[in-house]
């Protein structure tokens, strides 16, 4: 499962960051890395992005980028 | 003995609070070189030997955004004493992470933990002298909000500066075996105090570091073998490293008190960001900036700038020193017409800035800014734009100067640069006058001229964006929106004050000249022209230079329809202020003045412009440059000659191509005309279709170009 299919309120735990570059290490710079758990809050008012809890703050990302993540 | 402090943090982390307190009224607000990156010095007020340089809000110091670079490139090129590393305390282990990255430059760092009363607050115990003692540097905490602990922070960094300083390697042993191989590769010139900086960055294959050390990694081997034990790639496994340190670090730190109850930003984002509120709440807050900014109060002041101060007060004031000197005729328009208009074209924004900087700043300082970009990205990312363009854009519907002026909210630079480029398409307040005059004299006032106009502007908005995200320029899309929601609070009014302040200024002081000396240049090909006694100051603009401009420049707007030269020199005098279109056009047709919609001349417009030949003329002057007052907040925005060219070159040819299109092939639908003039109209049409749809580039690696010297 990927962090974009995630349903809202449930908590997940990252397993894998896809992708390469600049995006993934974007996503990893703001504290997504494996291991960590991500609680998903909600989606935006038009369905994209999603906003969720990662190590004590609030993160928006695009369902695109939350695609690249794996999650258990 | 004076030091250089470098102020370092998280955006959000209450950077801008801190510096504000250090530094008091001594700061000096500018831009990095040559970008739109914003840059901020200052001395410290208890010690001016003291120079603190405000570094970007980022989140690390990766080669991919803008921000981080500049950062990277200052803490490394410049001569820095201390690092002042600020931390939000409710935010510990993302703010950390850059703690992690700083530690390793070989600066000496002080990091200081701010938001004490959040904490206190909060109950949450962090043990200050194990966090030091773990991180190898000072730390002190402060509440930069309440002014406690700087003076006691400011004691440690001058102690700091005269220290020596261990790097902070966390790394484990099979990863330092690896460092250490790479670190051989360095060269031997280098200060031994960066070695793990640089040995990180030869493993994370960093190749603006590489570059710049004029290396080359030959034996890949060494990175690849750990790549593969450890699957995934170095720049990840040091990332993984820093927050694995900061995870285990936290734990003998930090205490945070099991709380289940939802704190009150909690809760006043389960309304603000509710699936069903959002979208009324943001079009209510919207709707306050709009009406307050723009309808109301700004227009007011506005109005009251340009009509009583610069209108009644002032030049009658000063024609009437003038005249009683006895100045000659010359200068006393100079000085009336050229200087003080300009000087009123400056300042008469300015008012209606103030308050419009004033919600910006209110709308950032209190979190809801986030919002909006959270709220509108899904629409405006599909033309290479961020959520946060629509508020320039919906200022630019009021005025295009603010608008552009607005954009400094995006922090994408290419973002922000599409923003600016893109915002003065909207038809702003004073366009308004040209669409009253093309539906009145040519469409009988038909209630659909004003309606089309703005759809040509969104339109122009859309196909810009998406055009221009598929060129070079701003290839790919390298900067994913990955965005940290801040907490919401109260606003501070002296960071509101200052921010509204520091905008304000740098408009008047960087956009002003550009105004001012384009004023004088209309001015005087306005004013002046050949006579039958020769070169002088003539009173019919018909003699103008500016009419013999017209007249050779006039066949270039031929094929859009209206290659008379009136018009030309109309669109000239727009780009002082577009109002003055319908001035222009008055004064060329004989009349000294007329109405704001220039009721007198529809008769002759009527008689000279064709119903196609009207509207794309109104297209081209909605669509090209803006008026001086817009390009020289472009150029202040841009801070970049070639950037600003660029935008203001774009709109021009996009103008001259929709108008094209509009009456060539508006005139072989209409009228059945077919001339060379449609082929072309096809092709441009063709083209312009072709830039919309192709693939465009698409790049992993964003190439920022910065360098300090």
């Amino acid at each position: 499962m990927t962090l974009k299919e995630a349903s809202v309120g449930s908590t997940v735990t990252v397993k894998k960051i896809n992708g390469q570059g600049a995006t993934k290490r974007r996503i990893m710079d703001m504290g997504m890395t494996k291991g960590v758990d991500v609680y998903i809050r909600k989606v935006a008012p038009l369905g994209d992005p999603i906003e969720v809890t990662v190590r004590g703050y609030e993160l928006s990302l695009r369902k695109a980028d939350a695609a690249m993540i794996d999650v258990d | 003995m004076s030091i250089q402090v470098a102020l370092a943090g998280n955006p959000n982390s209450g950077k801008t609070t801190l510096f504000n307190a250090l530094t008091g009224s001594n700061q000096f607000v500018g831009n990095w070189p040559g970008v739109t990156v914003e840059k901020k010095e200052g001395r410290y007020k208890g010690d001016k030997e003291i120079k603190i340089t405000d570094l970007p809000g980022i989140y690390s110091l990766s080669p991919y955004t803008l921000e981080e670079v500049v950062s990277r490139e200052f803490l490394l090129k410049e001569k820095v004493d201390v690092i002042l590393n600020i931390i939000d305390g409710s935010n510990l282990e993302r703010n950390l992470y850059l703690t992690t990255q700083l530690l390793e430059l070989g600066i000496p760092v002080v990091v200081t933990i701010n938001m004490l009363d959040v904490i206190d607050k909060r109950g949450d115990k962090i043990d200050y002298v194990k966090l030091s003692k773990e991180l190898g540097c000072p730390v002190v905490p402060i509440s930069a909000l309440k002014n406690r602990g700087i003076e006691e922070l400011m004691e440690t960094v001058v102690k700091s500066a005269q220290c020596s300083f261990e790097t902070k390697n966390i790394y484990s042993t099979e990863l330092n075996l690896v460092l250490d191989q790479l670190s051989h590769l360095l060269p031997g010139s280098l200060d031994q105090h960066k070695t793990l900086f640089y040995s990180v960055k030869l493993f994370e294959r960093d190749n603006k570091i590489i570059t710049s050390l004029n290396i080359k990694i030959e034996d890949e081997n060494i990175i690849q073998s750990i790549e593969k034990k450890m699957d995934d790639d170095s720049e990840s496994i040091i990332t993984d490293a820093r927050y694995s340190y900061i995870t285990d670090l936290i734990k003998d730190c930090y205490v945070k008190v099991n709380r289940e109850k939802l704190t009150s930003s909690d809760k006043i984002d389960k309304i603000v960001t509710n699936r069903l509120l959002a979208l009324p709440i943001f079009a209510l807050v919207m709707f306050v900036v709009y009406y307050v900014s723009v309808t109301t109060v700004g227009t007011y002041v506005t109005d009251w700038t340009n009509d009583v101060l610069f209108g009644e007060m002032i030049p009658p004031a000063i024609e009437g020193f003038l005249v009683a000197i006895n100045c000659a005729a010359w200068l006393q328009s100079l000085i009336l017409d050229g200087i003080v208009a300009g000087v009123g074209a400056v300042l008469g924004f300015v008012p209606q800035m103030l308050v419009l900087f004033i919600f910006l700043a209110v709308l950032e300082d209190c979190g809801y800014m986030a919002r909006v970009a959270f709220i509108m990205d899904r629409i405006f990312r599909k033309f290479g734009l961020s959520g946060k363009s629509f508020i320039p854009m919906l200022i630019g519907s009021g005025c295009g100067v603010p608008g552009i002026m607005a954009s400094r909210t995006i922090e994408s630079d290419r973002d922000r640069k599409m923003t600016i480029m893109t915002t003065t398409f909207i038809p702003c307040g004073a366009k308004l006058p040209i669409i009253a005059l093309i539906a009145g004299a040519l469409f009988d006032g038909a209630s659909w001229v004003s309606p089309s106009a703005y759809f040509l502007g969104v339109g122009a908005i859309i196909v810009s964006g998406i055009i221009l995200k598929k060129t070079k320029m701003f290839v790919g899309d390298p900067a994913p929106f990955v965005m940290e929601m801040p907490a919401y609070h109260a606003p501070r009014v002296l960071n509101v004050l200052r921010s509204m302040w520091e905008r304000g200024w740098s408009f008047i002081k960087k956009a002003g000249t550009v105004i001012l000396l384009s004023t004088i240049v209309i001015w005087f090909l306005q004013s002046f022209g050949f006579e039958d006694s020769g070169f002088v100051m003539v009173d019919d603009i018909n003699n103008s230079l500016l009419a013999t401009i017209g007249q050779t420049f006039a066949w270039i707007f031929t094929p859009l329809g209206w290659g008379e030269w009136k018009a030309a020199v109309a669109s000239i005098t727009g780009l002082v202020a577009k109002e003055n279109v319908v001035a222009t056009f008055g004064q060329l047709y004989g009349f000294a003045e007329v109405a704001d919609d220039g009721v007198e001349i529809w008769g002759t417009l009527a008689a000279s412009f064709t119903a196609l030949s009207a509207y794309s003329f109104l297209a081209f002057n909605l669509l090209c440059a803006p008026c001086f007052a817009a390009m020289g907040a472009i150029k202040r925005e841009m801070n970049n000659a070639k950037w600003t060219a660029f935008a203001i070159i774009y709109q021009c040819v996009f103008a001259y191509a929709v108008a094209l299109i509009v009456y060539q092939l508006g005139n072989l639908i209409i009228n059945g005309v077919f001339s060379i003039g449609t082929i072309v109209a096809f092709i441009v049409l063709v083209g312009m279709i072709f830039l919309l749809v192709r693939k465009g580039k698409t790049s992993e690696k964003l190439e920022v170009q910065y360098s300090v010297h």
